[in-house]
């Protein structure tokens, strides 16, 4: 059964060609049939998948199927090849099952658009390049999967087509997530240039037979492959294209830029982990830019009103938890809050789609208000998933994942005290937002009445969602276990003055300290929030924090704007007038030419003779 | 030019030969320019008359009576007739005469001018060069009689077809139609143009013009 | 020779000069005149008859085109009824 592993890809994808080639002809019935189904029966083939992994596990905990050859000269050699060890293995469960519920789910949610079948083209297309690009066995086909999701984002997110304001998100997403993608190429030659080869497990046997620890090229080649797990995963300093990215459909932002597709970047560089530990420097430049990337994106998730725009900074700065984890060396911790992450996120968007759906499509949480009695199953739902990502103790399994990352940037080898304390601020910041957004939303008097109420398909998943959100935490043990064959365990090395349990109690009483502020501020007594804000300090904070701290402000006076400058003084294409130069100098010549033909018999005859006279001087002074 | 060797003493004739062609020369070339320079037509071809006598006299000067001969009685004679019988024919009068004025403006002559000189300085550098002699053996009629019949045979036939076309052309372009009858719109008016077309027998009689 | 170039130049310069259609065909009598004189120089020079047989020639041809422009000029005066060279411009470029 382990064989059917090419069925997984494949099945989304010809589900997305069909609806791309067909689609516009089927009924709804039959698009939700099909988009559904590819994935559900791809989930259904993990599983199965799963089983005969666990039962008979492959030699080495790795299976590889190779398809065939895609490329073959001169010695270069990638193929179509899937290899299913532990970490791809936990990955495509986590992407096809919460794939599988977001589609479900979406099936209701866009039932009223025209572009039906578009949406689930696309959403297969994606889920079939994000298959083949946890799949893949060599960096080619890993690059060919991360453009493939790339493009879908893009398409996703510009969805609506016809408001010209989500094209500009989605050039915006592309664009940034390109600058990313064009360092990971370069990464890609210079492994192929250094190492002869870019299949994964052998090209990490290369490196660290040939690179010793902390060489040039380990150095550079990780740098740049985390230059395209940072545009991938919107992290510092390409986040710029998250927030804007809410532009899309709610499904679509709850599959891609929650669950799945921003965790690419994670899952790179958690699969070319030896290279990564060949280059300390590089390592801990990605534990900083986790870090940082998260305080950053949890202070201006604090000041954000469009409900869909908190969860996408919230998204960032649980990515930067990640790729924190990966920073110290916590390879599995990273690998299980994705897990989980996918879990409770996922859950965040498809409850704020459900309130924006019931509102008419209404985002500003300061418009919303006393929802809990209205949307019951929002609510609980999305009170178990906030929970969860704030880090409720113990029962909830964003606790058990951001208290083990908290911890091991204290305790791992390549940990340090200060990427603990990130961390704390980073869990406060996150208790903080999330309860914001619920008090503000579910308490409190009605804002807008409720138009619609969802259905037994958008119900379902939300209620999956949320009993995975819980559970998964106790998942831990064996799920590490489960990764060590893939990943290995973190080092630890020094605790001092500091026990995991004293870690997590920590973490659970800033827990607490932010919900009694959230409860505070945006519940109780919502006039000191009034207050806080004619605070001129907190405003030029508010401001600041609220335009991402200023980076895309910097970036359209630094990139965007020389470029349309450049372009409009290009606007006559200066290098075509050395081709329409050649035609203007034709047309002079013609021009003066023509008027040597005057009709006039006198002038033809002093040409003659003017002709001849040279002629003659010509013979004869020769 | 140099002179060739003859006998030691100077020959009378071939120093008035040379002194003839020097004085006709002159008086061809200020003829022509005096030509060239005429407002009235008519001035203007008696002056080209007397260039073409003075270039006669050149010929007869160069040792060749027959081409003389033949560029007065045709050239001279018959060619610049026919010209004075059209410019009488077209009476151009002062209205004409004015506007010659008007056209030549001084101006106007730089241009040609400057390319008749470099063309002159071209021609004087040519026969530099060639260094000719002058001969002074004239040469019989009889001698270019043998020429034409003898080797020249055809030039002299393609001649005779040259002047026969041209005469054919000129009567041609010079052909004037006799008075059209008034064309009416009946079914019978194409024999009736025909009709009234060139019938050069009947033209200019009463008799109805016979159909072709 | 020198008086063959000579005329030759002169008739050149008066057929660019004037505009009137008779002076024209005069000018371009005068040229072949001199370019008969130096023919007829050049066969004097090599003592033989061919010089003349030449001149004849251009003779018989000035002959003819006289008879056929002259023809053309009453013509155009027929139609324009000026004999400005410079109004027959109709096949202009």
């Amino acid at each position: 059964m382990i064989r059917w592993l090419w069925l997984i890809p494949a099945l989304p994808f010809a589900s997305a060609l069909v609806l791309m080639l067909f689609g516009s002809r089927f009924s709804r019935k039959a698009i939700a049939a099909l988009g559904v189904g590819s994935i559900g029966l791809s989930a259904l083939i993990t599983i199965l998948v799963a089983i005969d992994f666990f039962a008979s596990p492959p030699a080495g905990g790795a299976y590889t199927q190779l398809l065939w050859t895609w490329i073959s000269v001169a010695g270069f050699t990638p193929q179509i090849g899937f290899y299913l060890d532990a970490l791809s293995l936990v990955m495509v469960l986590v992407v096809t099952f919460v794939g599988f519920l977001i589609h479900i789910y979406s099936a209701e949610f866009m039932i009223e658009d025209e572009g039906y079948s578009r949406f689930f083209a696309y959403m297969n297309l994606f889920v079939a390049s994000m298959l083949t690009l946890l799949l893949a066995n060599n960096l080619l086909l890993l690059y060919l999967g991360w453009e493939g999701v790339g493009l879908c984002s893009y398409l996703l997110i510009g969805f609506w087509y016809r408001d010209p304001a989500n094209g500009r998100a989605a050039r915006k997403a592309f664009i940034a997530t390109r600058v990313g993608d064009t360092a990971m190429s370069v990464g890609l030659f210079l492994l192929f240039t250094q190492l002869g080869t870019l299949e994964i497990q052998d090209l990490m046997h290369r490196a660290s037979e040939q690179w010793p620890s902390g060489s040039t090229y380990a150095v550079i080649a990780a740098l740049l492959l985390l230059g395209g797990a940072v545009g991938k995963s919107a992290q510092l300093p390409l986040q710029v294209w998250l927030p804007d990215a809410m532009a899309g459909p709610t499904p679509t932002s709850a599959l891609l830029h929650a669950a799945t597709m921003v965790t690419a970047g994670v899952y790179l560089i958690a699969r070319t982990h030896v290279l990564f530990s060949l280059a300390p420097t590089a390592q801990f430049t990605v534990a900083i830019v986790g870090a940082s990337t998260m305080l950053l994106a949890g202070f201006s998730a604090l000041t954000q009103y469009d409900i869909k725009r908190v969860l996408a900074y919230s998204t960032v700065s649980q990515i930067g938890y990640m790729f924190l984890a990966l920073g110290v060396g916590a390879w599995q911790a990273a690998i299980f809050h994705f897990v989980t992450h996918a879990c409770f996120k996922a859950l965040l968007f498809l409850g704020a789609g459900v309130i924006i759906n019931a509102l008419d499509d209404e985002h500003s949480i300061f418009k919303m208000g006393g929802l809990r009695e209205e949307l019951p199953v929002a609510f609980w739902t999305f009170l178990i998933a906030g929970c969860s990502l704030a880090g409720l103790p113990l029962i909830t399994a964003g606790f058990f994942s951001k208290d083990l990352i908290i911890w091991e940037a204290w305790s791992a080898q390549q940990g340090h005290p200060a990427l603990w304390i990130a961390g704390m601020i980073g869990a406060l910041l996150t208790s903080l937002y999330i309860f914001r957004v619920i008090f503000r939303v579910f308490f409190g008097p009605l804002g807008i009445p409720v138009t619609k109420r969802p259905g037994y398909a958008m119900t379902i998943p939300l209620l999956v969602l949320a009993f995975f959100s819980i559970v998964a935490g106790y998942l831990k043990v064996p799920l590490l276990g489960f990764l060590s064959s893939a990943l290995p365990a973190t080092i630890e090395s020094h605790t001092g003055g500091l026990t995991e349990i004293g870690s997590e109690a920590v973490a659970a009483l800033l827990f607490a300290i932010g919900l009694y502020f959230a409860y505070l501020f945006h519940l109780q007594k919502r006039s000191l929030a009034d207050a806080l804000m004619a605070n001129p300090v907190a405003r030029v904070l508010h401001e600041w924090w609220f335009a991402d701290w200023g980076f895309d402000w910097i970036y359209d006076k630094a990139f965007v704007q020389p470029y349309i400058w450049a372009a409009q003084v290009n606007k006559t294409d200066f290098i075509d007038t050395f081709y329409t130069g050649v035609a203007w100098l034709t047309q002079l010549f013609y021009r003066g030419l023509s008027r040597t033909e005057t009709g006039r018999v006198r002038w033809y005859a002093a040409a003659m003779a003017a002709g001849s006279v040279l002629f003659v001087a010509m013979v004869l002074f020769k | 030019m140099k002179r060739r060797q003859s006998t030691s003493v100077p020959c009378c004739r071939e120093r008035f030969m040379e002194l003839a062609f020097y004085i006709a020369g002159a008086v061809a070339v200020i003829s022509t320019v005096l030509m060239l320079t005429r407002l009235n037509v008519v001035h203007a071809l008696l002056y080209l008359i007397v260039s073409l006598l003075g270039v006669a006299v050149v010929f007869y000067a160069l040792g060749a009576p027959f081409v003389a001969a033949l560029e007065v009685i045709i050239y001279a004679g018959a060619i610049m007739v026919l010209f004075v019988f059209v410019v009488m024919m077209l009476n151009l009068g002062a209205p004409a005469a004015k506007m010659e004025k008007q056209w030549l403006k001084p101006g106007i002559w730089t241009g040609p001018v400057l390319l008749a000189a470099i063309l002159i300085v071209e021609v004087v550098y040519f026969v530099r060069r060639g260094a000719p002699g002058m001969s002074s053996g004239a040469i019989d009629p009889k001698q270019v009689g043998m020429a034409l019949f003898g080797p020249y045979l055809i030039g002299v036939e393609l001649a005779s077809m040259l002047l026969l076309a041209g005469l054919v052309g000129a009567y041609h372009l010079g052909y004037r139609k006799p008075e059209k009858v008034e064309i009416q719109h009946d079914a019978d008016t194409h024999e009736r143009r025909v009709a009234a077309g060139g019938d050069l027998v009947l033209a200019g009689t009463d008799q109805p013009a016979r159909t072709p | 020779m020198l008086l063959a170039g000579i005329l030759f130049s002169l008739g050149l310069t008066s057929l660019l000069v004037r505009r009137n259609l008779i002076f024209v065909l005069m000018s371009l009598e005068v040229m072949l005149n001199a370019a008969g004189l130096a023919f007829v120089v050049a066969g004097s020079r090599w003592h033989q008859a061919d010089g003349q047989v030449v001149f004849l020639f251009i003779l018989a041809m000035a002959a003819a085109e006289v008879c056929v422009g002259l023809a053309l000029v009453l013509e155009i005066y027929r139609r324009c009824k000026s004999l400005d060279v410079d109004g027959l411009s109709e096949m202009r470029g």
